[in-house]
């Protein structure tokens, strides 16, 4: 498994689609294909109908329910509609987005919340991630007992991790008192509850799982670097840390895109772990919560629960297209 | 993490190592200890909690190291805070749709990468990208459509799609397939092609070229997918909560939502479902652990 584990992360060295020869991945068989008929020649017309089936199936699926959706969430977010029946839905221009940005208390504060998000997990969660990663790939005893510690909580859902962490943010009955000493006393903190606080406990809890599996991806990375790279740099008598940012870490590069397009992706769906604390509000609003609080409940406004997934889909579409134009740029151009 | 063990330690990193080896790993042994007991303790709080009888707990309060510890907690959880059921509904959703996500990626992932086609590439991205949409993006037209479908009461006594399994494995399925097809054709993309012209020489169709040859050579492929996708829709907490209105129909990771409005702020309770909720993962974990982690590696493209 270890060589195909490196496959996806290193999207540069993907054989051409098209039978092109690509240098590097030596177990990749590219290079057998001669041409641009080379894998299938002769389809017959039974060979074309279950080929046609076996595409068609999938991708009709993929259309229907994750593609039409998009199309039609941008499509609601220019209406106004109740939820109730086809027939309301009203036209309503740019309304939805003029109102979420004017006169929506919860927007701005939902954007900031995105924004640190990610910053906490890029400039947190991540390095030490990777901090992890690099003093677990050191031949020391027990690293494997380390390593499957830090990735236990890369197995659980975040919604999950929400309440065990209340259990321990309690303000009476949680740890985290206990152990400052405030437990019982008025300054004791209800470390989910108090809206100055709150954002900054459930990034806590969020880097409580990134890390592990930031650690996990830059393990495997730290293997498939060539191990006379090191060589090579000690010998020009370069020390751990420079042999480390100057030629390790550049020498990763696959791994480095996917980590950073996981973390701002990550950062944006943030959802499940601020809707089990209080559904994201008070403190804890993010773009996704807000979704969802205008699509369900009493007041369904369909249209600005709409726009706000717009607003959502196009930050998101930013990680995306750079992730795909990496990964599949150059087969296209092929 | 056996996958993970460095096969060719170099000449010069040993040596770096016996070189560095005093002092330096002296405080990395601190730090990485430092941390794994940090690492340890909401999980170790939670177990402990969960332990304790309420009563002991209001007598001693929470950080108190007196009273019993039994699995009275866990039972009534399991019986009466319906996690039985809970996890049954888990099951329901779960094995359906990895089982549906890897026969539809696995076909697709065929037909892209081992029969040269105009669109190849075209659909490869399309079934990427939309794996990698916030599943929020999709919620509002999903659930009105599936509201708006209207089916005969025998069928699903909403009148439609919404409080249905089907709901939950169909929107699961289509999300997942994605990221699968886009694992499985690179591995597919791997494999010599002499495999399917030797077999189309023996006039071997499309089909039996997928089923019978292709497809048992994804075996290790198929198997890590198969236990990262169990885990991933085993902790979907998002879907089950959109389309699923009635309680007893939740899956276990959902259903934890309502832990709270239900034992009342009986912490002890609240920790034994948590704790009950996290024990298949911790199965599968411990059982196909090597899988688990080939998985994730191999879809280090996962967002």
């Amino acid at each position: 498994m270890s060589t195909t584990a490196e496959k996806p992360a290193a999207p540069d060295s993907e054989p051409g689609a098209a039978g092109r020869t690509t240098a590097g991945k030596g177990h990749s068989g590219a290079g057998r294909r001669p041409g641009k008929a080379g894998k299938v020649r002769r389809l017959t017309r039974r060979d074309k109908f279950v080929l046609a089936i076996m595409v068609g199936l999938p991708t009709l699926i993929q259309l229907l329910l994750v593609w039409l959706p998009t199309l039609f969430s941008i499509a609601l977010s220019f209406t106004r509609w109740n939820g109730l029946d086809l027939k309301d839905i009203k036209p309503a221009g740019t309304d939805n987005y003029r109102f979420v940005v004017q006169d929506y208390p919860p927007f701005w504060p939902a954007m900031q919340h995105n924004i640190l998000w990610l910053v906490f997990l890029a400039l947190i969660a991540t390095p030490l991630g990777l901090l992890l990663a690099v003093l677990l790939d050191q031949k020391i005893r027990g690293s494997k007992i380390y390593q499957s510690i830090f990735f236990t909580p890369v197995m659980l859902s975040l919604a999950l991790i929400g309440v065990i962490w209340q259990l321990f943010y309690n303000r009476d009955s949680g740890l985290l008192n206990y152990l400052l000493g405030t437990a019982g006393t008025p300054r004791a903190v209800d470390w989910f509850g108090d809206s100055n606080v709150n954002i900054w406990a459930a990034m806590v809890a969020a880097t409580w799982r990134h890390a592990g599996y930031v650690m996990l991806l830059y393990l495997a990375g730290l293997k498939g670097v060539d191990p006379s790279l090191r060589e090579a740099a000690s010998i020009d008598g370069a020390n751990a840390v420079q042999t480390f940012f100057r030629v390790v870490f550049p020498a990763m590069r696959p791994v480095n895109i996917v980590i950073v397009v996981i973390t701002i992706i990550e950062s944006l769906r943030a959802f499940d772990i601020v809707y089990i604390i209080n559904r994201g509000t008070n403190g804890l609003e993010l773009i996704s919560a807000l979704v969802i609080q205008n699509l369900v409940g009493e007041g369904q406004v369909i249209g600005v629960g709409s726009a706000l997934a717009v607003i959502l889909l196009v930050i998101s579409l930013i990680p995306i297209v750079f992730y795909l134009i990496r990964t599949f740029g150059k087969e296209s151009k092929a | 993490m056996s996958t993970l063990a460095n096969p060719i330690p170099s000449t010069a990193g040993a040596a770096a190592v016996s070189r560095n080896s005093g002092k330096r790993h002296y405080g990395t042994h601190i730090f990485l200890t430092v941390m794994a007991v940090m690492w340890l303790i909401p999980l170790g709080w939670s177990l402990y909690t969960a332990l304790r009888p309420k009563a002991d707990t209001d007598k001693y309060g929470y950080f108190s190291f007196g009273g019993s510890f039994s699995f009275d907690n866990f039972i009534q959880a399991w019986t009466q805070g319906g996690f039985s059921k809970y996890l049954l509904n888990s099951v329901l959703i779960t094995v359906p749709a990895v089982l549906l996500t890897l026969f539809f990626a696995s076909m697709m992932a065929f037909a892209v990468s081992r029969v040269n086609w105009k669109f190849n590439i075209t659909l490869l991205i399309m079934f990427t990208a939309g794996n990698l949409l916030p599943p929020q993006v999709l919620a509002a037209p999903l659930f009105e459509m599936f509201k708006h479908l209207s089916l005969p009461y025998s069928f699903s006594d909403s009148g439609n799609l919404l409080n249905t399994y089907i709901s939950v494995i169909a929107v699961d399925t289509a999300f997942q397939i994605g990221f699968c097809t886009f694992v499985l054709s690179n591995y597919m993309k791997a494999l010599s092609s002499d495999l399917t012209e030797a077999a189309l020489v023996d006039g071997a169709g499309i089909w039996r070229q997928y089923w019978n040859i292709i497809l048992p050579l994804c075996r290790p492929a198929l198997a890590a997918l198969g236990t990262l996708e169990v885990i991933f829709i085993y902790n979907d907490f998002f879907w089950p909560l959109l389309f699923i209105q009635s309680g007893d129909r939740l899956p276990i990771t959902t259903a934890i939502n309502n832990l709270q409005g239900q034992f009342l702020s009986n912490y002890n309770l609240i920790a034994a479902g948590a704790m009950i909720t996290l024990i298949p993962t911790l199965i599968i974990y411990l059982a196909l652990q090597r899988q688990f982690v080939a998985g994730l590696t191999l879809g280090s493209s996962k967002g």
